[in-house]
């Protein structure tokens, strides 16, 4: 194994892109779980705005057209999960995971005839000075604008939800419902807004692997990484900050280990596969023993009776 | 004295007044929850709301509070048409609401709880002042910075009442202020009052305690099935009469016979158990024996280690096997099942979801705890027959209104649900018998049938720990009283010649509250 092979500046620039999807991801979740919405249609979400993205990226030629459309189509299929859970109060657990096999379904079927094409390229941004510090340049100001939208969503949300009088109603809503109620806030349209929001970002992240990160359009191409935005929320504790340092964790360990096949390394490869999970989740795990609390009403289904 | 308490179309309207209700009328299905109910509260008044459980007065204040649409009837405030259509125009009319489960949130702080039910908060920092401000001129201290969730039960109702406060509310609604306060907690919180009708606030207080409507209020409406069936002063009027207007007749008070203590049936020695769950208790160091034929009250304020003692007790929570002994047999490792073969039952506190699975027949509910005891189990298979004929004895013993055994226990009303769950127990013939809040919601003629059904228990040489939140239940049927305290249990003592005060200071005072009103 030729270790010397591994560029550690390459290694952390492409650490930041790997992370974004799922950051993006994540932090809807987060948003959604905070309001006291347990969505497990990530997956299903990511997928359908990786299509949706793709397609108008391709028609259009413009990666911004690709990502809003992106965005749309997430938020688009989130509201069917938010009219089952919170207008027909139907279960979220199986409303998730039903969204996510529809969610499935629906890109494949929307993405016959994209496969084998590239989409158009998104620019990196070029900072004149800044990129050119060696080492820090290519790790911090190297990337394209979304890699920058993903950490000023970080922060966004992190400062909406701690300094914003919305922040404190939406928390409110998630920490017990009928509480929220007597004091007459609208539990429902609070909730929906958050799963609209969480739609929104899981198109976001979606479009960002088949736009940039892969960049082309195949079935089943998010592999599970819904389902690692979902766990980062629980094992980050519902912190936002904890959800980058959870991304970024898993987005270094999935190049690393592609680093270590590329050379060479003893290790068989599906246990390289699998290692940014376990990895990814033992730490969180480990970081999260400090009593964390999820919101007290999440999963629960709230109805303004009497 | 009952010549005091006219029917409302003879009572006179006071001159000015400041809410008025005239022929408030609000049905759900199947029930009519407040039928043209009429009455008014002048400013600087305490006006008391007077009716059982299911008398209507929660929808009356929610419709007051904007929170339920009355069908018909007007509200007045201020003599202009009064009809918020949500609790924000409610509070900014000057209506304000303290409620009887906190609307509180656990994982918020203090400030931000309060900025949540304001309308136009200020920023967090300048709020945290204002809050300092509030209750130092109203002496209830609280800390602007801490977590809700590790409050006690009257630091959280200090929120509730600051939080209103802060909106210069001119009707303050407060609904069972008192249930989860200690005696002195009480006091302080009266004297709040007064200070606050001092300066023309008027006050709707809905409570069931007769004694404390007579310390207290000015007026009383009565509620019972959802009609006003009499306004009176309550300072002039007797408790049994305000009692009768609330239940429409009369009930014969549990009498009990004197008995002798025999030998010890349950001893705890030195339990302790760490707090299941983050916002639980942890039981320290308990101490308690229990003879035949004795009640032991153990009285306190909520989330001080009832349910928690209750399960290391029941077997739900292991402990050191010698740290429980059930007739010197050691029993703190045995489970639920274990232990009620033995003769230790158990009746907890909440009915639907612990004390009774809600969607299962009255039948399989009696099975749940009386199959071995009852011998309703063959070979592992149930006996159906003789499970149904325990049941209903069951309902018959204990009065439980219901169409038949195969009824869901969720069908029930609170009173006869909990009629039958101790009933269940009652009649398996306990050694030991536990119970958590015996008669909590439920209505005064049932808890007085409850009440007698563990004084005949222990009559008959049954050993009896009652947990409880109501110290008249508590000093009504229990030969020895103690009180628990952050986990911890008092000395046990004779419960004849107890004080008031004596029993608020082994609940822990006022929270270190003695000077607030100094």
């Amino acid at each position: 194994m030729d270790l010397g092979s591994i560029n550690p500046v390459l290694l952390l620039a492409s650490l930041m892109v790997a992370a974004t999807p799922i950051l993006i991801a994540a932090l809807g979740e987060l948003v959604a779980e905070r309001a006291g919405v347990l969505n497990l249609g990530v997956e299903g979400m990511m997928i359908t705005g990786a299509i949706c993205g793709f397609a108008a990226a391709v028609n259009t030629g413009s990666p911004l057209v690709g990502f809003i459309a992106a965005a749309l189509g997430g938020a688009g299929l989130s509201l069917l999960f938010a009219f089952l859970t919170q207008i027909a109060l139907a279960n979220q657990v199986a409303s998730g995971l039903a969204l996510t096999l529809f969610g499935l379904g629906l890109s494949a079927l929307l993405g016959q005839g994209y496969q084998g094409i590239k989409p158009p390229p998104t620019g990196k941004l070029d900072i004149p000075l800044l990129g050119d510090i060696p080492g820090l340049g290519p790790v911090l100001f190297g990337h394209d604008i979304m890699v920058y939208f993903g950490l000023g969503l970080c922060a966004a949300v992190w400062g909406m939800l701690k300094y914003t009088r919305a922040g404190l109603i939406l928390r409110a809503v998630g920490e017990n419902h009928d509480a929220a109620h007597a004091l007459g806030y609208k539990v429902v349209r609070v909730r929906i807004l958050a799963i609209l929001f969480g739609g929104a970002c899981a198109g976001l992240g979606g479009a960002y692997i088949s736009l940039i990160r892969v960049p082309q359009w195949t079935e089943g191409m998010t592999a599970g990484a819904g389902w690692i935005a979902l766990a980062l929320v629980v094992f980050a504790s519902w912190k936002a900050g904890r959800v980058l340092l959870g991304a970024w964790l898993f987005g270094g360990v999935t190049v690393l280990q592609l680093n270590l096949q590329a050379a060479g390394s003893a290790l068989p490869v599906e246990y390289l596969s699998m290692s940014p999970y376990l990895i990814t989740i033992l730490v969180l795990v480990i970081m999260s023993a400090d009593k964390p609390r999820a919101p007290a009403s999440l999963g629960r289904i709230f109805h303004a009776s009497q | 004295m009952t010549t005091l308490i006219k029917p409302p179309s003879e009572y006179r309207r006071v001159t000015t007044s400041l809410l008025t209700i005239s022929g408030l009328t609000k049905a759900y299905p199947g029930v009519v929850a407040n039928d043209d109910v009429s009455f008014d509260i002048a400013p600087g008044e305490v006006h008391a709301l007077l009716g059982e459980n299911g008398a209507g007065k929660s929808t009356l204040v929610k419709m007051i509070y904007g929170l339920v649409k009355p069908d018909s009837g007007r509200m007045e405030l201020h003599d202009k048409a009064f009809t918020p259509p949500e609790p924000r125009a409610a509070r900014a009319a000057g209506v304000a609401m303290v409620f009887q489960h906190f609307s509180l949130f656990d994982a918020l702080s203090v400030a931000e709880n309060v900025a949540l039910g304001m309308e136009n908060p200020p920023r967090l920092r300048d709020l945290a002042g204002q809050i300092r401000r509030v209750s130092e001129t109203y002496g209830l201290p609280l800390d602007p910075h801490r977590m809700v969730g590790d409050l006690s039960a009257g630091e959280r109702q200090r929120v509730e009442i600051i939080r209103c406060l802060l909106q210069d509310p001119q009707l303050l609604i407060m609904d069972e202020p008192t249930s989860v306060l200690t005696p002195q907690e009480v006091d302080i919180l009266f004297e709040t009052l007064r200070k606050l009708t001092a300066e023309g606030v008027a006050i709707l207080y809905i409570s069931h305690k007769l004694e404390e409507i007579r310390a207290l209020c000015d007026r009383a409406t009565i509620l019972r099935q959802g009609r006003n069936v009499g306004t009176c002063i309550p300072r002039d009027t007797s408790a049994r009469d305000m009692a009768q207007m609330m239940v429409g007749s009369s009930f014969e008070a549990p009498t009990r016979e004197t008995r002798t203590a025999g030998a010890v049936a349950l001893d705890v020695t030195g339990l302790s158990l760490p707090a299941p769950s983050a916002f639980g208790t942890p039981l320290r160091n308990i101490h308690l024996s229990l003879r035949e034929g004795e009640i032991l009250g153990i009285g306190g304020v909520a989330g001080n280690g009832q349910d928690e003692l209750l399960a290391a007790l029941s077997g739900e929570a292991r402990s050191p096997a010698r740290s429980i002994a059930l007739r010197e047999r050691p029993i703190g490792r045995l489970g639920p099942t274990a232990r009620r073969r033995m003769g230790l039952l158990t009746a907890p506190e909440e009915r639907l979801g612990h004390a009774a699975a809600p969607d299962m027949s009255l039948t399989e509910n009696a099975l749940l705890t009386g199959a071995d005891r009852e011998n309703l189990l063959t070979r592992g298979f149930i006996r159906w027959r003789a499970a149904r004929a325990f049941a209903t004895r069951v309902i018959d013993r204990f009065d439980v209104r219901t169409p038949g055994a195969d009824t869901a226990a969720r069908a029930l009303s609170g009173g006869n649900l909990q009629k039958f769950v101790i009933g269940r127990e009652v009649l398996q013939r306990p050694e030991v018998l536990v119970v958590n809040q015996p008669t909590w919601g439920v209505d005064a003629a049932a808890a007085a049938a409850i009440r007698q059904a563990l004084l005949d228990l222990a009559a008959h040489g049954s050993a009896i720990l009652c947990i409880s939140q109501d110290l008249d239940e508590l000093m009504e049927i229990s030969d020895r009283f103690a009180a628990l305290n952050e986990g911890r249990l008092s000395a046990a003592l004779p419960t004849h010649g107890l004080s008031l005060e004596e029993i608020g200071l082994m609940m822990g005072g006022a929270h270190g509250m003695e000077v607030a009103h100094g």
